[in-house]
């Protein structure tokens, strides 16, 4: 099976929240989080996509 | 010289004629320059070779000689393959791909364009021996009409009507018209999405249609004929702005959302309406049996 997508990074303020195989990055504030979110995206080719204020995720498409 | 020779060269002739008449290089830009174009010229020849040479092979009773044209069906059948390998290959180069269902559209008008070809040929030279050269000319005349008919395929404004939505986001979402599009995290990404994006919404004509714009292939087509006509805001490495097409289950509406580098509503509607409707994305659920009884 070819995995077409998969969550190459998880951005995050509130480490509660998350945990589990991706990268995990635990920002201090929403504009820490915003500039790691935009830098991940520009180095691996992923979209950084808002699963709320607190978490972004990085996928590859 | 025989009795033959002016007919077979007059079929030859009309036949590399009707090749590149059928051989258009318009905004697709495909076939490109001159070694694209020869390839399918002498390849024009050689199918007019074969329809010229077929009439007088039968009117020699030498019926096994008609057996040949399964070679050129053969020959031409390569002719598809090797365009779609060479489309496919380029197409993990293009910003915005022309996807598998377009490349086999164009794939299977060059194979075809080539037995038009023998036709027209094989009537030239049929009409030269059974009557003079000016029928054989009238004959050629009417193949190529039939063959410019042919040639031209329904495009999506006979499908569909096309309206300007303005795209917008809700939360994360982006949006055209009520048609939910993807999801984009970073607000500066918005802000350029929101600047440099257009909307479409595309609303289906009839039953028919509705199967046909929600193929994957063809919204790729219309994707990559947009992109080609009106540039692209895009880059390798700027993955979350991709020019994207969703379907709204509920009614079959397509909603278009582009990253143009030209913004200009009325070009864009017409580049849309003239994206040609793809042999392999068309159905006609009305031609059903069942369905015909039900309703």
């Amino acid at each position: 099976m070819v995995i077409e997508k998969s969550v190459l990074a998880i951005i995050t303020t509130n480490k509660d929240k998350v945990s589990g195989g991706a990268p995990i990055f635990i920002c201090k504030h929403f504009e820490e989080l915003q500039k790691t979110a935009a830098n991940l995206e520009a180095i691996i080719d992923g979209i950084a996509h808002a699963l709320s204020d607190e978490v972004f995720i990085i996928v590859k498409h | 010289m025989n009795e033959y020779t002016m007919p077979i060269v007059f079929g030859v002739t009309i036949g590399t004629i009707a090749r590149i008449l059928m051989l258009r290089t318009d905004y697709r830009q495909y076939p490109t320059y001159l070694h694209g174009k020869i390839i399918h010229v002498a390849l024009g020849f050689i199918a007019g070779s074969l329809g010229a040479v077929a009439v007088p092979a039968i009117m020699e009773m030498e019926f096994t000689a008609v057996t040949f044209l399964t070679v050129a069906a053969t020959q031409f059948r390569e002719v598809r393959n090797m365009e779609r390998n060479t489309l496919s290959e380029i197409d993990g180069y293009e910003l915005v791909s022309r996807g598998k269902a377009y490349i086999e559209g164009i794939a299977i008008s060059f194979e075809s364009r080539n037995y038009l070809v023998i036709l027209t040929s094989f009537i030239g030279t049929l009409f030269y021996l059974v009557w003079n050269v000016y029928m054989a000319i009238v004959g050629a005349i009417i193949c190529f009409i039939i063959s410019k008919i042919l040639q031209s395929g329904s495009t999506m404004k006979d499908l569909v009507d096309i309206e300007y939505s303005a795209p917008h986001f809700d939360g994360a979402g982006l949006y055209v018209d009520n048609i939910y599009i993807m999801n984009i995290g970073l607000p500066e990404r918005q802000e350029e999405i929101l600047k440099y994006g257009m909307g479409f919404v595309l609303t289906p004509k009839n039953m028919n249609v509705v199967n046909t714009i929600a193929h994957l292939g063809q919204r790729q087509a219309i994707l990559h004929d947009v992109s080609v006509s009106l540039g692209v805001f895009r880059d390798s490495g700027t993955p979350a702005l991709v020019p994207l097409i969703k379907r709204d289950l509920d009614d079959g509406r397509i909603g278009v959302f582009i990253l143009p580098q030209v913004r200009d509503v009325d070009k864009a509607i017409k580049i849309i309406g003239a994206v040609p409707v793809l042999e392999t994305a068309i159905r006609m659920p009305s031609r059903s049996n069942v369905h015909n009884k039900e309703v």
